[in-house]
């Protein structure tokens, strides 16, 4: 590039010699005023100096709340997966495809709460559950983004997982963070193979969003613990092997985050009573779990005493952290389309509605890669996943309302069977998926504290 | 984050277009002085190849410029320009001085271009090929609301073009539209910025507004639509130049939709302060509600996207979003 010819001024000459500099050297050191000491003419060193009018007294530091909403924003970039990790699609695409076959989408709808032991064995069999756990324990030592393109599998057709989703998703990665050699090596290669199941003992019933009022309470004695309390709205409690419980060890609920502790129960223990709980589907997915002196060994404990919010916030991130919360009414999508394709309607609310719906879920599982590729970089992306979380679940809830409306406004259209079971079903669970694992206004506190706001 | 390409870029930008360098030039009070500055600078050849003269970098190492022009509610076409003289395949020094803007003179033609009263010369897509024209030479009709400097254009014969060039596969309101979208992210950060700052300022009830729960939660949406929006200016950003239809509808689409509710909140949270012309918020607001008009609204795009999603062969659609993915 001749750079002289186009130079005019000083000033163009640093802005060209700038962009050529940068084109060349992009591993040069960058400095505040440009490259390796060139200075960028007059604005060195400028500062904005428009300043919005002064308001309030003690006015906290605008400058870091601005920082912090920008950080949160600069973090979503664009992402493509890796591909050795995409390389993981086809073989358990082929799986899947022997495993459902022709299951109705009002089946496949149900995929968080579709207990299916043989398809989680075999998913654990060829490897794709535990799939980031250490080998040693059965794993396979995969990161974020092999994770990501597994669970892009299963939920896009809809497949059964809730018999190993819970273990897979949040008891391994809590066991294997905080647990004891002892206990990775007890359970974490049954999660991996998918055969030992979990569930997530923290709701009670005076616990929701409050979970540190958790009531149920361990009591030392000489040889281990002894649990008494309750915990309720626990999912596939009635089908899984143990449970993981945020219970109190000492203190009281006015102690808060302080005295709470996690342990690993045997749902099979005496003292344990499982009571199902029908849902408004007519699916039994939740139940009640009553524990009466239940006798708990000293190495059910997980991790350190007293340290039970800490992990529970910690296992709460791994939850959040997936592209699980942008796939839940998927098959409803599909499903919806199928029938759209087979009337061959195209009004244009209709194409507007799919093409909105088409651009959100674009824009959705990008800004889903972008958090995976942070936690793929060992980042914990809290504030970032709660964004995707609570924006996923609107787009899962904002489906059947929209479809609903679009097929009862043409009443001429015969709606298969299957399509107007799962458009209820999904109708129906909905509202579910703003409220488990956080609900949304729970998970937009977090954001605005992440935004500075408190 | 190319910071040795941006920080010059946006330390100019500080320079130049500051809150009251953008009234004056929406007041009609002249742009010589900012457009100079930013002609000098030699960005706006950034996309021209280095043969002609040019920086030749790619739409993509730009990108992050693009998104500056929305956080400075830049008032002159800076973006199109860039764009404009990468497109037209000239020597730098063959292609005319001054604003360039990007309009569609084919079949869906119209509507308001921002910055177009005061651009010297269009690069209008005629359908098959592109042709620059001088303003004068056209019809630019001003829309005459208050402090906006868009405009419609019309006319334009061929044989008064001063050259042509090839037209993108995708047309340039697709180009266009993706320069918007960057835009509406661009300024919904700095929006977004502005809103959580104010909200931690401005005392009510004995302490500051962003401590009450309900503001929190109205914050906390406008970030996620702030990412949204971002997300999807990224996604188009990523095939910029010659972009296909359905990655500047994911865009648009996504990108206008959240500008409005962005825009709202802001307000909502500004409160009367807000409305008024000598706070800065105005400059940021009335923009995202011109660049989600320009170029094609959500409601534009959804259904060219709607349509393509349903003549795809894909049934799934993970699997048609996958395939349509920028590499």
């Amino acid at each position: 590039m001749v750079l002289t010819n186009l130079c005019q001024y000083h000033q163009v000459y640093l802005c060209y010699r700038v962009l050529y500099d940068w084109k060349r050297t992009p591993a040069r050191a960058v400095t505040r005023d440009g490259v390796d000491g060139v200075r960028i003419g007059k604005y060195e060193n400028y500062t904005n100096r428009n300043k919005l009018i002064p308001f309030g007294l003690n006015a906290p530091d605008r400058a870091a709340n601005k920082k912090r909403a920008s950080k949160v924003l600069e973090n979503f970039q664009l992402h493509r997966l890796p591909p050795e990790d995409e390389a993981l699609r086809a073989p358990l695409r082929r799986l899947l495809s022997d495993c459902l076959g022709t299951t109705p989408a009002s089946a496949r709808a149900r995929s968080w709460m579709g207990f299916n032991v043989e398809l989680s064995r075999k998913l654990g069999k060829a490897g794709y559950v535990g799939l980031t756990l250490p080998r040693r324990y059965g794993g396979q030592e995969r990161g974020a983004f092999a994770r990501f393109v597994i669970i892009e599998e299963l939920l896009a057709v809809g497949a059964p997982v809730a018999a190993h989703w819970i273990a897979d998703r949040q008891s391994g990665p809590l066991i294997l963070h905080f647990g004891t050699e002892a206990q990775r090596q007890e359970f974490l290669p049954g999660i991996a193979s998918g055969e030992v199941y979990f569930c997530i003992g923290m709701s009670e019933p005076g616990s929701g969003s409050d979970l540190a009022s958790v009531r149920s309470r361990a009591e030392r004695t000489a040889h281990g613990w002894r649990l008494n309390g309750q915990k309720i709205w626990t999912t596939n409690a009635h089908h899984s092997d143990y449970m993981i419980a945020l219970v109190r060890t000492s203190g009281t609920a006015d102690d808060r985050h302080v005295g709470l502790s996690q342990f690993i129960v045997d749902l099979k223990a005496p003292g344990v009573t499982v009571r199902p709980i029908p849902d408004l589907a007519g699916d039994t997915h939740f139940s009640e779990v009553f524990f009466d002196d239940v006798f708990l060994d000293d190495d059910m404990l997980i991790g350190t005493e007293g340290a039970g919010w800490a992990q529970v916030t910690a296992e709460l991130a791994f939850e959040r952290s997936g592209p699980e919360r942008i796939y839940s009414s998927i098959v409803l999508l599909d499903a919806w389309i199928a029938h759209l394709r087979a009337v061959e309607r195209l009004d244009n609310a209709m194409l507007a509605l799919v093409g909105r719906l088409t651009a959100q879920l674009a824009t959705l599982r990008a800004a889903s890669l972008a958090v995976t590729a942070r936690l793929a970089s060992g980042e914990q992306p809290i504030v970032e996943a709660s964004v995707v979380k609570d924006i996923g679940t609107g787009f899962e809830q904002s489906l059947p309302v929209l479809i609903a409306d679009d097929l009862a406004s043409h009443p001429e259209e015969g709606v298969d069977e299957d399509l107007n079971r799962t458009l209820f079903y999904v109708c129906q669970v909905a509202p579910s998926y703003s409220l488990r694992g956080g609900t949304r206004e729970i998970l937009r506190g977090i954001i605005a504290r992440g935004l500075g706001l408190r | 984050m190319d910071t040795m390409l941006l920080d010059p870029f946006v330390r100019m930008l500080d320079d130049a277009c500051t809150p009251r360098a953008i009234r004056d030039v929406e007041a009609g009070r002249g742009i010589d002085a900012m457009w100079a500055t930013i002609a000098a600078s030699g960005f706006l050849d950034a996309l021209v190849p280095e043969a002609k003269g040019g920086a030749g970098l790619t739409f993509d190492q730009v990108t992050p410029l693009v998104f500056a022009t929305g956080s400075h509610a830049v008032p002159l076409p800076v973006a199109e320009t860039i764009v404009g003289r990468g497109l037209l395949g000239l020597d730098a020094s063959a292609i005319p001085d001054g604003p360039l803007v990007l309009a569609d003179f084919g079949d869906r033609g119209g509507g308001l271009i921002p910055s177009a009263a005061v651009a010297t010369h269009i690069v209008a897509d005629m359908g098959d090929r592109l042709c620059l024209f001088r303003a004068d030479t056209l019809t630019v009709r001003p829309s005459g609301v208050h402090g906006s400097l868009s405009a419609t254009i019309s006319g334009g014969a061929r044989s008064s073009a001063i050259t042509e060039a090839e037209r993108p596969a995708a047309g340039i309101r697709s180009v266009a539209a993706i320069i918007r979208a960057a835009q509406i992210a661009g300024a919904a950060h700095r929006v977004l910025e502005m809103t959580t700052a104010y909200a931690g300022e401005r005392i009510q009830f004995g302490k500051p507004i962003g401590k009450q729960q309900a503001i929190q939660q109205t914050l906390a949406v406008m970030a996620e639509q702030s990412v949204m929006a971002r997300m999807a200016a990224h996604i188009g950003c990523a095939e910029a130049l010659a972009p296909r239809i359905e990655i500047a509808a994911i865009a648009k689409q996504v990108a206008s939709a959240a500008a409005v509710e962005i825009a709202n909140i802001a307000h909502a949270v500004h409160g009367a302060i807000g409305i008024s012309e000598e706070f800065d918020l105005q400059l940021y607001t009335r923009r995202l509600h011109e660049w989600r008009m320009a170029d094609g609204s959500e409601g534009f795009w959804g259904p060219i996207l709607g349509r393509m999603r349903l003549e795809s062969s894909e049934s799934g659609s993970v699997d048609y979003i996958r395939s349509i993915e920028p590499s």
